[in-house]
């Protein structure tokens, strides 16, 4: 049975990623860079993938990883997630993931230690299962077309590519990467061009694309129960110190009842996430069903808890200067990332054989 | 104790009291005293201290073997609450007396706390309770919403002791003999039709101080374990995907590609998707107990299925349509068992209204999670 618990070893991750992000991630610290010129912040990207071992952690060790598990993934993701940091850690899981499922190329012993960051070429929007794009063509070794939305693409060294079948690395300078204004400024999307890129085929694009978009959604699900939490964390806070009528909002039951629901609904969300990890990280055969049962219900309830946010905070809640803002802008983009929850429950009926 | 020495314990139970040659109340009886009931509980009272999650191992051999059925752990009033309680509260010899009889079902018990005056404020019964100059009591007074009040033997009883102390320190906790004099029990007719529930008149009815859990003054205390434990088995046991309400609806859609609807699949896989979450947040809260770690309030796990289960069986009345507009049997009637899966979908839909009312409404427990598992202060002293 899939243990649903933390282990010692996750919960010791969790306090030394936890640490990091306090230190080097505050969110006076990502709202002032989410406006700078330099929206990703590649050197706490270096300390978490170099130093603290997160860029390898689902990659075993005689591949070049660290050994771990899609488990400790996910905690790191969670973490991520509770400080909306603004770093590639999606981008980099899926290529990861991507180049994990074929043979090797030398690139993903450098993914996994935090050499190179190499960031699937997909639309952040890919719905797992509805097929690939097709907008860029492979001639030869130069590759043709564009790709729009993609997320982490700005600070990637390698973009990797789906076109003619293949899998394809592209290095950055040979790509036309153009920033987006993005709804969630924590992680701006960018419009991709190749005008003839000189490509190396380093998988086959079908199930590189398919164990990426996988393990992207079970990651997301981990990473929107972080979201979640730090809603209902920061809301807590305010109710108790926030007075009114004399006394704390905090202890009318319009307000307490909310919470309470929310609470439950984040008890669950993390027993989702949970059950999705550790099936990717056991290769689970029920792993399809949790992942999609995962992005079914974390999405809505992420975005529940950054909604209730803004709204208890009350005004200073609608606020630029309150990080609720951030957090609901990262909740909604991730609702529609990597399909909706209506698109994972289409995919839990055909999974569940409830019949259309 | 390893699990493998246990099952040899129950290897050589089973070696002494075969199954196929034991009268099922004579292997029942036995098993008790052989620790082999629950496990946790303490030796001589039908357990060995051993961990909680030790009796599957018992039960799976048990059950390999033929032995006879015993009612899942943590259901039902005796079993759920009752047991719990006294195993706090009680003293050596209410536990000997009242144990195995009510693990053996020998002896039903029931929970005599509602009142018309007192539903989710249940500190301010007025059930009173007199004590006599030899020491015993008599209690006066009506309760309400009592399911099993019929066949039991047995009631916890909460009951004023004290009207001048203030309404949660004048409480006393009791068990109350249905067959005593003065106890008179009147079935309830609820919306669908059936009754589950009674009215308990109590006109004069004495109880021996030796019945008495827990200190006098202190029922407060006591009522609030059994109402910890009845949410716990409220919250449920663990079961498998897809079983329960929406199991029943899920094979229904299988079976009926006439009555499907893209819409209606949407908002079935959304229960789906809402059943399977709670499912796995009573997995996750049960690790967690077994682990040791104090989880927090099955009122979570209570408070979500109640109100799947209403919507899960609102669900089933529109899929069906025209069918949903015929009801089985309105006849006033005792249901021998929780035969929901047999009823009418209408019967399905009325019965589970009950679901967020029983046990403490959803109101109840929502405050329940903000004040004890959030924090957040009270809205007004109670």
């Amino acid at each position: 049975m899939i243990s649903l618990r933390y282990s010692d070893v996750e919960d010791e991750l969790r306090a030394s990623v936890r640490r990091v992000l306090a230190d080097r991630a505050p969110w006076q610290a990502v709202l002032a860079r989410v406006e700078s010129s330099d929206p990703y912040d590649t050197g706490l990207w270096q300390t978490l993938a170099a130093d603290v071992g997160c860029a390898g952690l689902a990659v075993p060790q005689d591949r070049g990883g660290a050994g771990g598990s899609y488990r400790e993934a996910a905690v790191v993701a969670e973490e991520l997630g509770r400080a909306v940091a603004p770093v590639p850690h999606l981008g980099a899981a899926m290529a990861t993931a991507a180049l994990l499922s074929g043979q090797d190329c030398g690139l993903l012993a450098k993914a996994a230690a935090g050499e190179v960051l190499a960031v699937l070429a997909l639309p952040l929007s890919t719905r797992p299962g509805a097929g690939l794009p097709g907008t860029v063509t492979a001639d030869g070794e130069r590759l043709t077309g564009a790709v729009g939305g993609v997320a982490d693409a700005l600070p990637a060294d390698l973009l990797l590519v789906p076109a003619n079948g293949g899998l394809w690395a592209v290095s950055r300078e040979a790509a036309d990467v153009s920033e987006v204004i993005s709804l969630d400024m924590t992680r701006p999307l960018a419009d991709v061009t190749l005008a003839g890129a000189r490509a190396t085929r380093v998988a086959d694009a079908a199930p590189a694309v398919a164990a990426a978009l996988l393990a992207g959604t079970v990651l997301l699900a981990s990473e929107q129960l972080g979201i979640a939490e730090w809603c209902l964390d920061a809301t807590l806070a305010y109710v108790k110190r926030r007075q009114q009528f004399g006394r704390p909002v905090g202890s009318f039951q319009a307000v307490k009842h909310r919470l309470a629901q929310l609470w439950v609904a984040v008890t669950q969300a993390r027993a989702t996430a949970r059950y999705a990890a550790g099936c990717l990280a056991e290769g689970d055969p029920d792993t399809a069903v949790a992942a999609a049962l995962a992005q079914a219900h974390c999405g809505p309830v992420a975005v529940q808890a950054a909604e209730q946010c803004v709204q208890l905070h009350g005004a200073i809640g609608f606020t630029w200067e309150h990080p609720a803002h951030l957090y609901l802008k990262r909740a909604k983009a991730d609702a529609i990332a990597l399909g909706t929850a209506a698109h994972h429950r289409d995919v839990l009926g055909d999974l569940l054989t409830i019949d259309r | 104790m390893r699990s493998d020495e246990l099952v040899g314990q129950v290897r050589a139970f089973l070696a002494e009291h075969a199954p196929a040659t034991t009268e099922r109340l004579e292997f029942l009886r036995a098993r008790f005293d052989a620790g082999l009931a629950w496990v946790n509980f303490p030796q001589g009272l039908g357990g060995m201290d051993l961990p909680r999650d030790l009796q599957p191992v018992v039960d799976g051999e048990l059950a390999a073997a033929g032995a006879p059925d015993v009612p899942l752990p943590r259901v039902g009033i005796g079993l759920g609450m009752a047991a719990p309680t006294m195993l706090r509260h009680g003293t050596v010899a209410q536990l000997r007396r009242w144990l195995r009889p009510l693990w053996t079902e020998e002896e039903v018990w029931c929970q005599l706390f509602s009142e018309p005056g007192a539903g989710s404020d249940l500190a301010s019964v007025s059930t009173r309770a007199v004590r006599e100059a030899d020491g015993d009591w008599v209690v006066d007074g009506q309760k309400v919403w009592t399911s099993t009040a019929h066949e039991a033997q047995w009631a916890v009883l909460l009951a004023r002791s004290d009207p001048s102390a203030p309404k949660h320190e004048g409480l006393t906790y009791f068990a109350c003999d249905m067959s005593a004099p003065g106890v008179e029990v009147r079935p309830l007719r609820q919306i669908t039709g059936e009754a589950e529930f009674n009215e308990v008149f109590l006109t004069g009815v004495r109880i021996p101080d030796a019945h008495r859990i827990g200190e006098v003054g202190q029922g407060w205390q006591v009522a609030r374990t059994t109402l910890m434990n009845e949410r716990v088995a409220l919250g449920g046991d663990p079961v498998p995907r897809g079983d329960g309400m929406i199991g029943l609806v899920v094979r229904k859609w299988r079976a009926r590609p006439e009555l499907r609807t893209a819409a209606g699949r949407d908002a079935l896989l959304r229960l789906w998707v809402a059943a399977e979450a709670g499912r796995l947040t009573a997995q996750r809260l049960r690790e967690e107990l077994a682990a040791g770690q104090p989880g927090p309030d099955g009122s979570a796990v209570k408070y979500a299925n109640s109100h799947l289960n209403q919507e899960i069986s609102g669900f089933e009345l529109e899929l069906l349509g025209d069918e949903a507009l015929r009801y089985d049997d309105w006849t006033m009637r005792r249901p021998s068992r929780r035969d929901w899966r047999e009823r009418t979908s209408g019967y399905r839909y009325l019965r589970a209204r009950a679901n967020s009312i029983e046990g403490g409404t959803s109101e109840i427990l929502c405050n329940v999670i903000a004040e004890r598992v959030l924090g957040l202060p009270r809205e007004v002293a109670g």
